[in-house]
């Protein structure tokens, strides 16, 4: 058991004081970001990135995690205390949590969501641990042509099966790569999209595209509709469960980790899927044991069961990301962007290059897991007081770490023009419904998928077929096709899942992304 | 005929101003208008009524026998929302609950109360709940 002994080694590593403390502002801000509705985690990492550079790495991943799982534990209250899922992933949790907080039950709700968290959580990092060192291993041999593959099967996926309307989903994914394409071509030296702007061809810096796009462009279209009948939180009290309820939880936590995990660690990951195909069964199988079927009055089961398997998922989107420097979701996206931000590599090499940060990071992944549970059990009252800060006071702090933080990048007066435009690009993107994931991914991974591109071109000589000369790039570019046709197929022989799908989003406000 | 205005909230304060209200509108045989304003800039307000707080509202003022309207809004400034309803209806008088404060604590949080006393046309009457 090699793994379990660098884990070990990294819990060594991990369980310092001051790492510890880092954990626990990661899993505070977090929570507090996660509980906000139209604020994430990819915003506040997004917001942290000039701030962490001053940090070593492992401290400033450690937070990262932290801010990680605790935004997922914050959604969740949101959802069951005022039903406004603060994220896709929490919709399903929202269905039969906010319910249940209705018929007083909300103490159970919010107690089998942080128990079932945690224990996916945990699951989900342990079984990190083993596949991604494993995965890594793989993917060191593979080459040029089937990476270029894998980033090309990521972004059809993250852009296609995720987001509602495949048309939007490519123009994000299309003003993402454009974004990324400004600046100097890294081979030759022309500068492209650059305008004859010195300061353009430099190329534009993740972090102001990021800060812009979620901080700035969130902050405007909230200006653009400050007032809003308020909402009544639930009152709750502190979390607990009966003998009852943990008998009717953990079947479901279990089955949701099942589910969650896989769909997270696919190169193409999410959570929305996992967490609706874990309400559904958890579901059936309420119906097939009959009598007291609680589903649409408030299941415990219907919260356990999605709620584990959205943690689980964000616990397996650490696969890719780690072993093949493919991120999955927006958070991860940012994470990938700090971790060029320090100069480390992304990739399979990551594994074998940065031991230390990877398994610190695992380790730390799991100490934050638990410090959630221990932490917000019986915080959960103080959370809910959260939502009632005024709009004006909140956006006006989150400004101004946006304006500090693309200043702070690269001290240059330009970046926060840049910032402008980048938030207007975002007021933009939200007032069309264009999703916001598909454009950090096409920034993000647009230069890296170019060094691919590039590279296997140079290995072959300019021959384009060598894109398909191996045969793990095959493969993918025909689960790519599947992916691509599958759902039409699908939609045209079966209309009735879209009809589902339809129902759920009505029900979400706002689309806030992870 | 008499008109009371009275700012309402559901809580202890706005139960102390509406009581009050309704005593007056009986000696005046006069009629209540009821506002319940937001600022509507948070996710949560719980000094916003919903449906069926106002609904229980007006369950409770039906058997009351005096003619009660009640009225929501959303604007910038709660105190302007109520001195605008009073404007509109011609109010005779005000009723609003007032919180116990310090002098420093008044400096620290901006009021309401204050702004609906300098800027009413008509008299306020402030009350607080029993202690």
């Amino acid at each position: 058991m090699d793994s379990l002994n660098l884990l070990l080694d990294g819990f060594g590593a991990a369980l310092t004081p001051e790492n510890l403390l880092y954990a626990a502002i990661g899993v505070f801000l977090g929570t507090f970001v996660g509980v906000l509705p139209g604020i994430g985690p990819a915003m506040a990492i997004a917001l942290l990135l000039p701030v962490t550079y001053g940090l070593d790495p492992v401290p400033a991943f450690i937070m990262f995690a932290g801010i990680y799982y605790g935004g997922m534990y914050g959604g969740s209250t949101t959802s069951i205390l005022l039903n406004t899922p603060g994220e896709s992933a929490s919709v399903m949790t929202a269905l039969e949590g906010n319910r249940m907080a209705k018929a007083g039950r909300a103490a159970q709700a919010l107690a089998t969501a942080a128990i079932g968290s945690f224990i996916a959580g945990t699951i989900g990092t342990l079984l990190v641990v083993f596949f991604a060192p494993a995965l890594a291993g793989v993917a060191v041999k593979i080459g040029a042509p089937s990476y270029f593959a894998l980033m090309v099967l990521s972004m059809v996926m993250v852009t296609s099966v995720l987001g509602g309307s495949w048309m939007r989903g490519f123009i994000s994914l299309f003003l993402g790569l454009t974004i990324g394409l400004v600046g100097l071509d890294l081979n030759t030296g022309q500068s492209r999209l650059s305008f004859d702007q010195p300061l353009l061809a430099d190329r534009i810096d993740v972090v102001v595209v990021a800060v812009g796009i979620f901080a700035l462009g969130e902050a405007l279209w909230v200006a653009a509709h400050l007032r809003r009948s308020p909402l009544h939180v639930i009152p709750v009290g502190r979390p607990w469960m009966g003998r009852a309820d943990w008998k009717r939880s953990w079947g479901p936590w279990l089955r949701g980790t099942a589910y969650g995990f896989p769909f997270g660690a696919l190169p193409a990951g999410g959570s929305e899927l996992p967490t609706f195909l874990s309400y559904l069964t958890e579901k059936k199988l309420a119906g097939r044991r009959g009598g007291d079927d609680e589903f649409g009055r408030g299941a415990i089961e219907g919260v356990a069961g999605p709620e584990a398997a959205n943690n689980a998922a964000a616990a397996g989107t650490f696969v890719p990301l780690l072993a093949l420097g493919l991120p999955v979701t927006a958070t991860s996206a940012v994470m990938l962007a700090a971790l060029q931000g320090y100069g480390i590599q992304p990739g399979p090499g990551l594994m074998t290059d940065q031991p230390e940060l990877v398994w610190v990071l695992l380790a730390s992944l799991l100490i934050g897991n638990f410090l959630l549970l221990v932490l917000n059990l019986p915080l959960a009252p103080m959370w809910a007081k959260l939502l009632r800060i005024p709009r004006p006071q909140l956006y006006a702090g989150i400004l101004f770490f946006a304006a500090l933080g693309a200043y702070a990048t690269n001290i240059q007066a330009f970046d926060l023009f840049l910032l402008l435009v980048m938030g207007l690009l975002g007021l933009m993107m939200r007032r069309f419904g264009l999703p916001v994931l598909p454009l950090i991914l096409g920034v993000i991974l647009g230069p890296l998928m170019e060094f691919r591109l590039r590279e296997a071109m140079a290995i072959s000589g300019g021959e384009v077929s060598a894109l398909w000369s191996e045969p793990l790039a095959v493969v993918i570019y025909v689960i790519v096709a599947i992916a691509v046709i599958a759902p039409l197929v699908v939609r045209r022989v079966r209309p009735a899942p879209a009809a589902v799908a339809a129902d759920i989003e009505e029900s979400t406000e706002e689309e806030k992304v992870r | 005929m008499t008109t009371i205005v009275v700012g309402w909230t559901p809580d202890e304060y706005g139960e102390a101003a509406l009581a009050r209200a309704i005593e007056e509108a009986r000696l005046r045989e006069g009629r209540v208008v009821v506002v319940n304003a937001t600022r509507g800039d948070a996710l949560v307000d719980e000094r916003y009524a919903d449906d069926e707080q106002v609904a229980a509202l007006a369950a409770e003022l039906g058997g009351s026998g005096i003619e009660v309207d009640v009225r929501r809004s959303m604007g910038a400034d709660v105190g302007d929302q109520v001195l605008s309803v009073a404007g509109e209806v011609s109010a005779d008088l005000i009723v609003i609950g007032l919180r116990r404060r310090s002098p420093v604590g008044k400096l620290l949080m901006g009021s309401v109360a204050q702004r609906i006393l300098l800027g009413a046309d008509c008299a306020v009457l402030a009350v607080k709940p029993p202690a």
